[in-house]
């Protein structure tokens, strides 16, 4: 692994919930290095810890133990504030349930990182453009949330993620409320965007269909990492 | 950038910013009318006190005090040189005041006489009719509290008896000519008028007088005279003392309307934030930091009593302009509760009152946004997220 190119690093890293009086172990001993580019998911059953891991990759949760550096930056004793700003700047989130905003329209959810980022109105238009074009929803621009079907609303969610062309891109089960069709449209999607973009993706699933992508694969179990496989040739690539 | 998310928030969420702006309305609605009723009820009360009573103000005689019937006996002289100039020129009219008894039905009762010139026009109470009985007896005038109480009408006789000069008792009998519809009760209730030249006469005070009420805007006479000047000011003190000691039953009533409206404002602002926690995780998620998200929220809030107060304007405007022109008709007589107040309340909305409200409620709103949006971002954003409720 080529430790200057990572965009994570994790060092012996364990998270604990607490759970009435105990606590219950998410993560155990965790060392892990992602380099620039990858295309990786984190496999495994549930409560294996996939999405913990994924919470603190993104900032969203912090670490009982060990230390976690994202893009180069140490994300130990860094302040709420400091963590939303990496979080804006350099990373997207795709969630399962889509979290788009049920009152904006396609293209005012594909802009709203781009607001936080304080990007110019002109910039704006032409970024988020690009972004919905990408994603092939020209035509429902203008939509809203609950006009758009579960597969477009997964786009559109995908075009917030990556409007602002993040290095890092993190996807919480993205096809789990999907058919088969809308999954690997939207698996070529992300493919394509990693391929044109070298972004780095990183994906949480159990699903058979995401696997075929992926170009490295994490195997968790119990909050352990079981199984760290690279794909030379990806079935779907 | 948060004023244009608020703002697309807003727009954005129809039907929800119609309901909030609904509720916040119909506060500020309630509010301004309650409060307007109040201050027009003040109002009435100090305007129904001038018009039928102070006029522009009065001169006493020094020992006269109203609340002291013990004092009529002493307090009436011949009217002073400078005030009788200003009755002459019919800018002033003198009033003579005595304690006497009265007997309607046989039963006996204290009164207060007081003797006024019929053909006055200085305050609005319907002397002329004393003009109008020319029987023998003595013509005399009542409200109608004091009807009610005596169970006199119109053309019933009783016996009126006082202490004269000698100091011993007279008596003559008084027929009821008029019964006067006033919302005053300050001139109603416990008294009689009879022609000043009668009570003069009765009393054996030719010329004399216990105060001399003048015309709004008469001319100012200097003050080296023994009687007493009693301005407009001093005249409805005792009336603002009653406003004043009936102030924390109101006050209490402000807060208990104003509290039913923070607690509506509460709910629909509570219920619409709290509903959002996956949204605030949304925004945290995409990088928007706590204070922003709570800023975010309190600012949401803010529009909200902005476009409250339009649509306050908008659609209870002209409700509160209608009351204000035509009135609020009650429907009971409250001058027999010794309060003066007209049948048909008209609210007064003052700038002040307006703009407090406005304040009051917007403020309130800024609250209820800011709290409940502290709370959701002080939540971890996996938390908001999964849309966990919140304790």
């Amino acid at each position: 692994m080529n430790i200057k190119n990572s965009v994570i690093k994790f060092d012996n890293v364990t998270k604990r919930f607490p759970v009435g009086g105990d606590y219950f172990i998410a993560l155990k001993n965790i060392d892990l290095l992602l380099n620039k580019g990858e295309f990786t998911g984190l496999v495994g059953p549930s409560g294996s810890g996939k999405t913990t891991l994924l919470n603190i990759i993104g900032g969203l949760d912090s670490a009982s133990d060990g230390n976690v550096s994202v893009l180069g930056q140490s994300l130990e004793n860094t302040s709420h504030n400091e963590r939303a700003k990496v979080r804006r700047k350099n990373m997207g989130f795709i969630f399962q349930s889509y979290n788009l905003l049920p009152v904006y329209s396609v293209f005012e959810n594909v802009e709203l990182p781009l607001i936080l980022n304080k990007i110019d109105s002109t910039q704006r238009l032409k970024k988020v453009n690009q972004a919905i074009e990408w994603v092939g929803l020209s035509d429902k621009r203008d939509s809203r949330p609950s006009m758009l079907s579960g597969g477009e609303c997964q786009r559109t969610a995908i075009a917030r993620a990556i409007v602002h062309q993040p290095a890092l891109v993190m996807a919480d089960e993205p096809t789990a409320n999907l058919d088969a069709e809308n999954s690997h449209h939207i698996m070529k999607i992300l493919s394509n965007l990693n391929r044109e973009l070298s972004t780095s993706f990183v994906f949480a699933t159990h699903d058979e269909k995401i696997m075929g992508y992926l170009k490295r694969i994490i195997h968790l179990e119990d909050g352990q990492i079981k199984k760290d496989q690279l794909i030379k040739n990806p079935k779907f690539s | 950038m948060l004023f244009k998310i608020a703002i697309k928030n807003l727009l954005g969420a129809r039907l929800r910013t119609i309901l909030n702006v609904f509720v916040t309305s119909f506060s500020f609605f309630i509010i301004l009318l309650m409060s307007g009723m109040y201050d027009g009820m003040l109002q009435h009360a100090k305007n129904v006190t001038i018009d039928t009573e102070i006029a522009g103000g009065a001169y006493w005689h020094p020992n006269y005090d109203p609340l002291d019937p013990m004092s009529f006996e002493d307090s009436h002289s011949l009217i002073p040189n400078e005030i009788q100039l200003l009755v002459d020129k019919k800018e002033a009219f003198p009033v003579l005041v005595n304690q006497v008894s009265i007997y309607p039905g046989g039963r006996i009762m204290p009164a207060i006489l007081k003797g006024i010139p019929p053909n006055q026009d200085i305050v609005k109470m319907p002397s002329p009719s004393l003009n109008s009985y020319k029987d023998g007896t003595i013509p005399v005038l009542i409200g109608k509290g004091m009807a009610q109480s005596t169970k006199l009408n119109v053309g019933d006789s009783f016996t009126i008896r006082w202490l004269d000069i000698n100091r011993t008792f007279d008596a003559n009998e008084g027929t009821v000519v008029h019964i006067m519809d006033t919302e005053n009760f300050k001139i109603d209730m416990g008294h009689i008028w009879i022609p000043l030249n009668i009570a003069q006469s009765m009393f054996e005070m030719q010329d004399q007088a216990t105060y001399v009420t003048y015309k709004k805007n008469s001319m100012e006479i200097a003050d080296n005279i023994d009687w007493v000047h009693r301005d407009v000011d001093f005249l409805v003190k005792d009336m603002e003392a009653i406003i004043e000691a009936d102030k924390p039953s109101v006050q209490v009533m402000f807060i208990i309307l104003l509290s039913l409206a923070a607690m509506g404002i509460f709910n629909a602002q509570v219920l619409s934030i709290f509903r959002r926690g996956r949204e605030i995780g949304t925004l945290m998620a995409l990088g928007m930091t706590r204070l922003r998200v709570v800023a975010l929220f309190t600012l949401e809030g803010g529009l909200n009593a902005i476009l409250s107060a339009f649509a306050t304007l908008i659609i209870f405007g002209p409700v509160l302009w209608y009351f204000s022109i035509s009135g609020i008709p009650l429907p009971i007589d409250y001058t027999e509760m010794g309060l003066i107040m007209a049948k048909r309340l008209i609210p007064v909305y003052s700038a002040g009152l307006i703009f407090s409200t406005m304040i009051l409620v917007s403020i309130i709103v800024l609250i209820v946004s800011y709290l409940p949006s502290r709370k959701i971002s002080q939540m971890k954003p996996t938390d908001a997220l999964r849309g966990k409720a919140i304790a």
